[in-house]
């Protein structure tokens, strides 16, 4: 499942995935919003993300969903 | 996952926790430089740089049925997580026909919520139940067959599936 890929002297990151835009929504409703996007919760979906990994002597990257199923 | 690079864990693995643990660790070790990933799931501290020892169970749905956040001087307990899983999973294997009360462990009395447990549940357990280790009801164990991930923040970094 996770794919193998060859890092460069740059140090690989990963990131959430299917992160939304915040900088277009007007500024109060903004920090409202910003604070309950960051929160997750217990019997909700966890939010996606991949992420570089060493993994049995390889760098792979990992997604969290491939994991579901 | 950790916000230590790839490079970092490579060594952290190779030279130190390989001599813990035999072939070295046995899931993948995440890398969230920048904390993004961390930040989402509450674990990343931004005025010190680095994530808190978390752990989350997330099921085959990708929903989080629970987690766990240590500050770093007191260690998880892994008996305990693993404990969770096959609790976790045998609710989903009933489809949540079955509970599992305080203690449970597996062979150990279920819960069946529904109108005639409302009200009765100190007729058919008590809270010795909970603390006794051979308190086993009338099912045998049962194997669980749903998968469960467990990803960890902080210091032991951990991505699996059971």
């Amino acid at each position: 499942m996770p794919q193998e890929f060859k890092p460069g002297c740059a140090r690989p990151t990963g990131g959430v995935i299917g992160e939304t835009s915040e900088e277009k929504k007007p500024e109060g409703e903004q920090l409202v919003k910003k604070e309950g996007e960051r929160m997750i919760l217990i019997g909700r979906k966890a939010p996606d993300f991949s992420a570089p990994a060493y993994y049995r002597g390889k760098f792979v990257n990992v997604q969290l969903s491939e994991y579901f199923g | 996952m950790s916000i230590d690079s790839v490079f970092v864990h490579k060594m952290w693995n190779d030279h130190e926790l390989s001599k813990m643990v035999k072939g070295g660790v046995p899931f993948p070790m995440l890398s969230d430089a920048g904390g993004k990933v961390g930040t989402l799931y509450g674990v990343y501290d931004e005025n010190t740089g680095v994530e808190t020892r978390g752990r989350f169970i997330i099921d085959p749905d990708g929903i989080i049925q629970g987690s766990e956040i240590l500050t770093p001087p007191v260690g998880r307990n892994v008996s305990e997580s693993l404990r969770q899983v096959q609790a976790f999973q045998l609710v989903r294997k009933s489809k949540r026909t079955e509970a599992t009360p305080s203690g449970w462990k597996p062979r150990k009395m279920t819960l069946k919520p529904g109108i005639n447990l409302v009200g009765n549940v100190w007729k058919v357990w008590n809270t010795e139940m909970a603390f006794d280790e051979t308190a086993f009801g009338d099912s045998v164990g049962r194997r669980a067959g749903a998968r469960h991930g467990i990803a960890c923040w902080g210091d032991r970094p951990v991505l699996s599936s059971l």
